[in-house]
Order: structure tokens, then sequence, then C-alpha cells
């Protein structure tokens, strides 16, 4: 009998919105737990700041341009190496309970296996069109999806249809009528992406995760190893979590974040120090990638829409704190708890009013890149706590689950296993990581590479219809924790640009096959 | 409105690729997710997987220019023009384009996703007629 793992991840969550890493808007008491018993990560790092590639990159342990799911809309492949099925393998039950998004949601040709899943039931190694090796899909023998609200075809929505549809009216409608990211207002400030929901708290997606994984759980035998991957839609927008729950964080007292300038003088000055795509999207005139609503203007974003939105993204990170604390407790009543490695992250972060902006994009800054991650490993492996300094990046994640089964790791694999102290870290050559950009949307492709240090994070813009090669970001993060200042072109900084191309250089001459680029077949 | 463009070389005759796209009726053979399809004079109804039914108008079938062109006609579609052209390269050698331009601008990718994997059916269904004529 091996370690069994609990792999949870949020979407769109920044680093500082857990207690353990700082964060003081919402209460994260079981997180905090988590972190204090285990590995606390002060600079985890994406592969993508937008959904799908960084979760192929999380299931596949390559990165995007390895796995080829190189922006939303882009299916990772059908046969792509999966994690979850070397943990099969291994002799691992597998699951997945919540959002996947391995494949665009928008399918109106219904060619994906994760819109037609639900269709065919809840899947289980009982049912005989299970197929063998790979699972039912990628992998996971048990597959119950759920994403942002209640459209589409997926488990979660279904459910709500058929249980609850008076309820399905409560929730912001994430697409508006012409399939755009929809940017109507709401709540009490007019923000984009904020509602009221009427929905009971029992009813909303993140309870519903948790209840469907303890359901999971509670099906496997005492003495089986299992890996579940619990998912949670929130706190990615919209902002919309169960009205009944918002008394928690009064918006009105919420105060600024640090990353906010409060006066529009002082934000255009930052963003025109940045690549020209920043301000061109702050004043309305290019919407470069479809992850913010299309018809809205960043330049209209007022202090209290910020105050708004943040106090709304703090209760939803409350309710899967408290969420992963109920799974916790259906572990331990199977007398579990000392055997189980809980792992816990998001896919990439979120501006939340950092230099006046809300939502993500083609934008590498700590808003976006710096993650919570916590690898809480199993008691009965006698972990050390530690906080971990050193750059980790999602992409290891696959090889961590690996080395806590003790399966030996494939050659597909780009990442090694986390570090468990930065001694670790020093000794396996943790001293930075990487993340891409690419999209083509439109007639606007834009293309980034990054390269985040302890000390540094540096951007590199390849040519494309708003960039011509020459562009460049470049941060002290000692000096500008905040990242305010480019020094992509202080001569001050020569030296350790040229180091940090140096290392971009090496990510891409970096060894394995690539597979081919996925075709864009939707918007996300 | 957006424009865009799939396209896929083919080892097969302009001939053979056009004998499978020409026929309205046939776009449920070829087009994954595309389930029935029913046609009336210049209309044409198709269901996709998913259950979306959409009215389409076939404008041209022109058999000299290898070009078949029609319009989705129901909503959500404020615009749409969907264009095959089938052209040839060289005797065995022939390059397809479908080209989909349409309001909202979404529903041009939404639909141009499809396309490319009607353009792998299309390869797939020429070349193993290829094969079977000339061994």
């Amino acid at each position: 009998m091996g370690r069994k793992i609990l792999f949870i991840t949020t979407d769109q969550q920044r680093y500082d919105t857990v207690g353990a890493n700082g964060g003081t808007l919402s209460r994260t008491p079981v997180l905090d737990r988590l972190a204090a018993e285990g590995i606390r990560y002060e600079r985890c790092q994406p592969t993508s700041v937008v959904c799908m590639p960084s979760r192929a990159s999380m299931l596949t342990g390559q990165f995007p341009s390895t796995h080829g799911a190189w922006m939303n809309g882009v299916a990772l492949a059908v046969d792509a190496p999966s994690v979850a099925e070397s943990l099969k393998d291994a002799g691992y039950a597998t699951a997945l309970i919540g959002k996947a998004h391995f494949e665009p949601f928008m399918d109106v040709f219904g060619r994906y296996a994760e819109n037609s899943l639900a269709s065919l039931g809840i899947p289980t190694i009982e049912q005989p069109w299970f197929g063998g090796r790979r699972g039912v899909h990628r992998g996971f023998d048990h597959l119950e999806f759920a994403t942002h609200g209640v459209m589409g075809p997926l488990h979660y929505a279904r459910w709500i249809a058929a249980n609850h549809p008076e309820a399905a009216r409560g929730f912001y409608p994430v697409i508006d009528q012409d399939f755009n990211v929809n940017a109507a207002g709401g709540g009490d400030t007019g923000a984009p992406q904020v509602k009221f929901n009427d929905v009971a708290r029992e009813w909303y997606h993140t309870d519903w995760v948790a209840e469907r994984t303890t359901a999971w759980l509670d099906a496997q035998a005492s003495d089986a190893d299992w890996f579940c991957w619990m998912s949670f839609p929130d706190p990615h927008h919209p902002w919309d979590p169960p009205k009944s729950e918002l008394s928690r964080v009064p918006w009105r007292e919420v105060p600024l974040p640090e990353g906010y300038p409060r006066s529009a003088a002082e934000r255009e000055a930052i963003l025109d120090d940045k690549a020209r795509h920043w301000r061109a999207w702050y004043d309305g005139r290019v919407v470069s990638n479809y992850e913010a609503p299309a018809k809205w203007v960043p330049a209209t974003l007022t202090e209290d829409q910020v105050r708004e939105v943040n106090a709304y993204n703090a209760v939803e990170v409350e309710l899967i704190d408290e969420a992963i604390g109920r799974v916790l407790k259906a572990i331990e009543r199977r007398g579990w708890s000392d055997e189980v490695d809980v792992i816990f992250t998001t896919d990439h972060g979120e501006f939340q009013g950092d230099y006046g902006l809300l939502f993500k994009g083609p934008y590498h800054v700590d808003s976006l890149m710096r993650l919570p991650l916590i690898w809480r490993p199993a008691p009965v492996s006698s972990p050390v706590p530690s906080v971990v300094s050193a750059p980790v990046s999602l992409v290891s994640l696959a090889a961590t689950f690996l080395s806590v089964a003790g399966h030996p790791a494939p050659s597909w694999l780009e990442g090694g296993a986390l570090p468990v102290d930065d001694d670790d870290a020093s000794l396996r050559a943790f001293d930075s990581t990487a993340t891409e950009w690419d999209s083509a949307l439109f007639g606007v492709d834009v293309h980034l590479r990054t390269v985040v240090t302890s000390r540094h994070l540096y951007t590199e813009y390849r040519p494309g219809a708003m960039h011509d090669g020459s562009e460049g970001e470049l941060y002290d993060l000692e000096l500008d924790p905040l990242q305010r200042v480019n020094r992509f072109a202080d001569p001050a900084y020569r030296t350790v640009r040229a180091e940090l191309a140096e290392r971009l250089v090496d990510h891409e001459r970096r060894p394995g096959e690539r597979a081919a680029p996925g075709v864009l077949t939707a918007p996300v | 409105m957006a424009s865009l463009r799939q396209d896929r070389r083919i080892n097969a005759s302009v001939e053979t690729v056009w004998g499978i796209v020409r026929r309205p009726e046939s776009i449920a053979d070829w087009f994954p997710g595309i389930v029935s399809c029913t046609v009336e004079g210049s209309h044409r109804l198709v269901t996709t997987t998913a259950g979306m039914d959409s009215a389409e108008e076939i404008m041209t079938v022109d058999p000299l220019l290898h070009r078949f062109v029609y319009r989705v006609t129901s909503e959500p579609f404020r615009f749409h023009l969907g264009i095959i052209d089938v052209i040839e390269i060289a005797p065995l050698d022939t390059l397809c384009v479908y080209s989909t331009t349409a309001e909202p601008d979404v529903f041009a990718l939404l639909i141009s996703g499809g396309t490319a994997g009607a353009l792998e059916e299309i390869k797939r269904r020429a070349e193993a007629l290829e094969r079977k004529l000339h061994g």
C-alpha cells in the first residue's frame, strides 16, 4: 500500500490570498495548517497564465510548447502523456472532480469528451464502456466536471438543472449574447463579472466539488491507493459567491491592494514603461486575448470596483478553504490522515486591481505568475516543515506525484519532483523557471517567453502583431517587488539581462520530443 | 466580423475532392459533429452533436471553379459566409481551402474550428478513394 494523493487546485488564485503567504483579506486556516505542517513555496510559477495550457502542464509535466496546447481553445491531444495514466499503471484509483479544461468548453460540434461525458452519466470503472488502461479519459477512472457558473453540458450544470433549476438564475452569465466574456457590471459598484447570487451555499459549485469528492473517496476500499484531483472553479471570475456569505468580507472595508496605483497618471506612467500592449489594453484600444471581456475598458475601473471584486474573491477563497477542511475531515473519518499527501495550488493568478487592471492576459508579472503552492507530505513519511524560496514550477507537479507513488519518472517529464527545502532546491539546481505565452486571435498574435529567478523576472516579446521582437521587461524582484520599473533597457542591468536571455535560450533548446502545436478550435 | 481560413493539401485529384464536397446533403458524412442534414431546394438544415440547429442557404455550387458557397441564416449568426475552394495543384495534388466569415466574431472561430476537422475527414476520404482507384 502506497501513499494516497489529494491534489487540490483552484482557478485564478493569487499567491497573496492565502493567510500563510501573508494574505489578510480571507481567512484560510485549513491551508495555513497544511502549510505549517508541510512545505510552503514562496515562488511557484505557472507554465502559462491561462487555464488550458497551465492545466495541461499539470497533467503532462510538460511545457505548453511541448504538450501542444499552446493557448486556451487548443485541446490537449487525447493521447498526450498523463500522470493519471502513470499512476493508474502503478495501481492507483484515479479521479478528477471539478474543473478539468484540457479541452475547449465551447464545443458546438460536440467533439470533446469533457463535454460529452456528463450526458453519458457519471462514468465509473464498473460501466461497460470503461475502456481499459487509459481509464475513462486521460487516465482517470472517474470524472465529474464543473466550471464557472451553470451553463453548458458539464455534470454540475446538469445537477443544478435537474435539482435546483430556480437557482440557475442567480449565477452571473459568464458569456454574453455574442459569446464574448461578459462585460456587464453588477453588485453595488457595477464591476464587471460581479453579481449577487441567491444560490444556497450548499448548492454552489465549491461545495458541490467537495461533496462529490467525498462521495468518491467514501467509495474507495480502505486499502486502496488513490489519486484524487479536486479542482475548484473559483475564485476565477465571475465573482458571484452565494449572497448569504458576502457579509464575511464587507467590501467597503477592503483596503486597496498595494499593487493598485491610485492616480490615473501614476497608473499610466507605469503601464507606459512596459511593452506597448499593456497600455493599449488599459485604454481599450486592443484586447489581444479572449480571457478578458472584449467590451470592458480597464481605464474605467474604479477604486470601489477593485474593493468589491477583491471582497467577493476573498469570500470565494474562504469557501474553498472550508470545503477543503470538510474533505480532510472525511479522510480522517476513513483513518487515512497519516497516509495522504495533500498538494494545493492553482493554475495562474489574477490582477485584482494591480496596475489598474482585472482578469489576465499576456502580462507576465507576479499578479498572474506568483502562485500559492503547499505540499503537506503524508505524515507517515515524517516530513520536516519548511519554506522553499527557490523558484519552482507547476511543471514539477506530475513528477512529484509519481515520486510520492514510488513510480519511476517517465522520459516525457520536463520537470523534476518539487524540492522539499532550499538545500534540496540548491542541490538539484532549482534556480529558474520558464513561462510561455502564445496567442493568435482574430489577426492579433502575441508571443512571450519569461524566465524567473529568485531575484529577477525577465520577459522577451517575440515578433507578433503588436511587437517587433525588440521589446522586453526586466524586473528586480528584490528592489521592485511590485514590478513597476522596467529595467530591460537599463545599462546597469545589461549583464543580468544577458544571463537571463541565455536561460531562455536554454529553455528553447531543452531536449525532448515536442508535440505538434494543436489547432485552435474555440476561444476557450 | 471575423474571417478565418483552414486548408489541407490532399493527395487526390481535384475531381475526387470536389466529388466529396459538392453535394449539399453530403455534409453530415464529412463534417465531424454534424449528425443530420436535410436539403430542400437551396435550403439546408443541419444539426450538430451538441443539438444546435442551423438553417443554411446554398448560394453557389460551381463545378468549373470547384467552389461551394453557403451561408447560415439562423440565429445567433448576424452574418455568415462559408466557402470551400478546391484547387488543383497537380494531377494528384489538391489544395482544399475552407473559409469562414461570421459575426459575432466568436462564431467564426467556433465554425472554423469545426472546418479543420472537416478538412481532415475530406482528406481521409479523398485519399482512400484515390487509393481504391489507382491501387
